[in-house]
């Protein structure tokens, strides 16, 4: 019986998303197809990984993830600096976590001048996102996307809570913004929504349906991200067709897998691959399910799905 | 895609005989369609309908069983493409593959390595499934001495023939007569003769083309040999074609109810790199395949594998619940702090993570709110003030713990008083509103 490929094109399209400036600007976004499904349809640009960098000491990273960065993960700017051109890293996202009311309680304008010295480091484009904490998050990324104005950068998260103030601050001083729900496509488009009707430019908007690691609820993430997918090609729903990111590092570095000693766990072997693994796999099915933005922590997960991607392309 | 009920109604008898309990043929053939009737109530209905109709209904992938006894692995039967439509329903087989030029000890080291493979994982028994041997050295003898070697050291695994020499295959396959082998396989140039083989041994036939039409028209011809049991490999090796042609097959087969490629699919990942080979295994994890052979099994690997085929594979309809009871994590103490939360399995992942992430060793009592979040579960009134009490208490921990203070989720701040009320003795603490504020509020508690 002769095979006809039984193919689908769609009415929807993922916006193109461009962050930086002159050379070292990148695209990500712009398909039309699910995602690597090349052969029905356009998919002009690949994912684009972030490596991540805060502006205090990594000292709540594991170990192992710790180590790339000794010597350098002291100061921020130095940290980027490194990522970008020893690692050569597409993009920086830096993570104020310092300001968190529990941890260093950094203030407003340290992290606006935190920002200035890693912006003063790089080529590259950067993402600016707070310390996931909902009131504290509002003046600081105020601050952040002020220091950063018209740089072109990514600034997160905006949340229920709080994406009036964020959104305000990214519309004046001209950046991206990310829109983060809790795992829920109803309350991803909501927001969405909210943010468009302040008068932010939805052609500017990532989604960030939240991220979940492997053996963690990846598979509520995954699931989530197929049908925001679905939604903005097949539906054609304008809401859902902003590119999604997946903050992997965050979520996989603070979980059993990705720390407890071979000694204690002898059936889980090394410690070390297991880490990088465990960020490498999480990464890659959620670029399967259709993150095409990732924020990464381990150089060699990082290696790793570039090269993964390479061959999905 | 099923038949309608006037497709079927065309090829009914059309005598309105009522003998099927139905006043006519027509009304029968609704009930055909909508799955509500079987056709064997009907006495007059030919061959040749019964034949088509019975095509027409048989699952869109074809079921198939690989091996024996408890350790058999079902693939097949498959009904969607996308897992938050309806549960992925037999979770894909990993497989190592053994070389027959290792020598023997290497071979016993990897048969060994497959045998100890199980892992425990949230209740689940996880393991690599099958082993491959593969026909490297491209002589039936060899092959041979490893299949009798395999079959004597792992009885119970079941195993993927690999070669496409006749007499290799006849050879190694002999050993496993009865125990329901996967012959792989059968191309355009052996397909017959191959055929002979699965048939004579009742073994699943390996089919391997170059592209999807091509694999198309060997699983007709092969089908004709009057053998059915097949999975089927298109010769995708790269990630991109692997996820192009998985997509095409299962789509086919399930929108287009396509029969030549109604089959399980086999993808061969390995790599040279482990990592990159774990990552090609975690498309085909996503992505359709039922096979998955790897070149290697290190720990690390298979507890990301077995991990993520658990997630993928869950039933996305419901949610996910852990076992109610109080869990220790890290060496806690009888002066350990005592921590309630609801066992929502996502809910559940995330606290006791954060507590892991605070180095403060913990009990974290689970209660059984058949799987709601917290603030859903309040709300529902399945996690209240009566009910919080009526758990602590009959839970004993009252004799494993020598203080008396509770820490409630801080979006039920509001139950404090009332628990402090119900529970005698004990003292309540409002904990943080997110989990991730936990480790902060656990490390503040501790010094
Ligand atoms: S028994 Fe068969 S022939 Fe008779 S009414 Fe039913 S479907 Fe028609």
């Amino acid at each position: 019986m002769a095979f006809t490929p039984p193919k689908e094109t769609h009415a929807g399209k993922v916006y193109a998303v461009t962050i930086g400036s002159g050379e070292g600007a990148v695209t990500f976004g712009g398909e039309n197809v699910l995602p690597f499904n090349t052969f029905e349809g356009a998919s002009p640009h690949r994912p684009v990984i972030a490596y991540e960098i805060q502006d205090v000491l990594p000292s709540d990273w594991p170990e192992n993830v710790q180590k790339p960065y000794e010597g350098v993960s002291g100061d921020p700017a130095t940290w980027a600096r490194f990522c970008q051109n020893t690692l050569k890293a597409k993009a920086i996202a830096l993570r104020l976590v310092g300001t968190h009311p529990d941890r260093e309680n950094r203030s407003p304008e340290d992290a606006a001048k935190t920002v200035r010295d890693v912006l003063a480091a790089l080529n590259v484009p950067l993402i600016i996102l707070g310390s996931n904490h909902v009131e504290k998050d509002a003046p600081v990324l105020i601050a952040a996307a002020e220091a950063a104005k018209d740089r072109n950068c990514i600034i997160g998260k905006a949340q229920e809570g709080n994406y009036k103030t964020i959104t305000a601050a990214a519309m004046a001083n001209n950046h991206k913004l990310i829109a983060m729900s809790e795992l829920d496509i109803n309350l991803s488009k909501q927001l969405n929504i909210l943010i468009t009707q302040m008068g932010f430019d939805k052609e500017r908007l990532i989604t960030d349906p939240m991220c979940s690691a492997l053996g963690y609820g990846l598979e509520y993430t995954y699931s989530v991200m197929e049908r925001i997918r679905l939604a903005a090609l097949a539906q054609n729903d304008l809401t859902m067709q902003p590119p999604m990111l997946g903050d992997v590092g965050m979520y996989v570095w603070k979980i059993k897998e990705t720390q407890a000693p071979e000694s204690e766990l002898p059936q889980w072997g090394s410690t070390e691959e297991r880490g990088i693994a465990w960020e490498a796999t999480t990464a890659t099915a959620l670029l399967v399910a259709g993150a095409e933005l990732l924020i990464m922590r381990h150089p060699m997960a990082v290696e790793a799905v570039e090269k993964v991607i390479e061959e999905l392309v | 895609m099923a038949l309608t009920g006037v497709e079927i109604f065309k090829l009914l008898p059309k005598t309105n005989c009522k003998k099927c309990g139905h006043p006519t043929c027509l009304a029968f053939a609704m009930k055909l369609a909508q799955r509500q009737a079987s056709l064997d109530s009907c006495p007059d209905v030919s061959e040749d309908a019964r034949r088509i109709l019975g095509e027409a209904s048989a699952p869109p992938v074809r079921p198939i069983s690989l091996g024996v006894g408890d350790k058999a692995v079902k693939m097949g039967e498959e009904t969607v493409l996308f897992r938050h439509d309806k549960k992925f329903v037999n979770p894909c087989a990993f497989a190592l593959e053994i070389k027959d030029t290792l020598s023997e000890a290497d071979i016993t080291k990897k048969i060994e390595d497959v045998v100890n493979s199980e892992i425990d994982r949230v209740g689940q028994k996880l393991k690599i499934d099958a082993i491959a041997l593969t026909n490297e050295s491209g002589d039936a003898g060899k092959l041979e001495t490893a299949a009798k070697l395999i079959s004597s050291k792992a009885p119970q695994v079941p195993v993927i023939i690999c070669t496409t020499n006749l007499q290799a295959a006849e050879a190694a396959v002999k050993p496993f007569d009865d125990r329901r082998p996967l012959i792989y396989g059968a191309n355009a140039d052996n397909a017959e003769a191959m055929a002979n083989v699965a048939k004579t041994f009742k073994a699943t036939l390996g089919v391997s083309a170059k592209g999807l039409d091509e694999l198309s028209t060997l699983t007709e011809k092969i089908k004709s040999f009057d053998v059915e049991d097949m999975v089927i490999d298109s010769s995708a090796r790269r990630a991109k074609e692997i996820l192009e042609d998985n997509t095409l097959i299962r789509r086919a087969a399930i929108r287009k109810n396509f029969k030549p490629l109604g089959y399980p699919v086999i993808t061969f990942a390995q790599r040279e790199d482990s990592l990159h080979e774990a990552l090609i295994a975690t498309i085909g994890v996503a992505k359709y395949s039922s096979i998955i052979i790897l070149s290697s099994i290190e720990k690390w690997k298979n507890l990301a594998l077995f991990t993520l085929r658990q997630n993928l594979y869950t039933d996305p309809q419901v949610p996910m619940q852990v076992e109610q009871k109080i869990y220790k994590i890290g060496e806690a103490t009888p002066e350990a702090p005592l921590l309630i939360t609801t066992n929502f399995s996502l809910t559940y992942f995330i606290v006791s993570g954060e507590i892991e992430n605070s180095k403060v060793p913990c009990r974290l009592a689970v209660m059984d709110c058949e799987g709601l979040s917290v603030l859903t579960a309040w709300a529902a009134g399945k996690f209240t003030a009566s009910k919080i009490a009526q758990f602590i208490k009959e839970s004993g921990i009252e004799n494993e713990v020598k203080h008396r203070d509770l820490v409630i989720p801080g979006y039920v701040a509001i139950l404090s008083g009332s628990v402090e009320e119900k529970l005698e003795g004990w003292k309540v603490t409002v904990g943080p509103r997110e989990a991730n504020g936990l480790p902060a509020f656990l490390r503040a508690r501790a010094t």
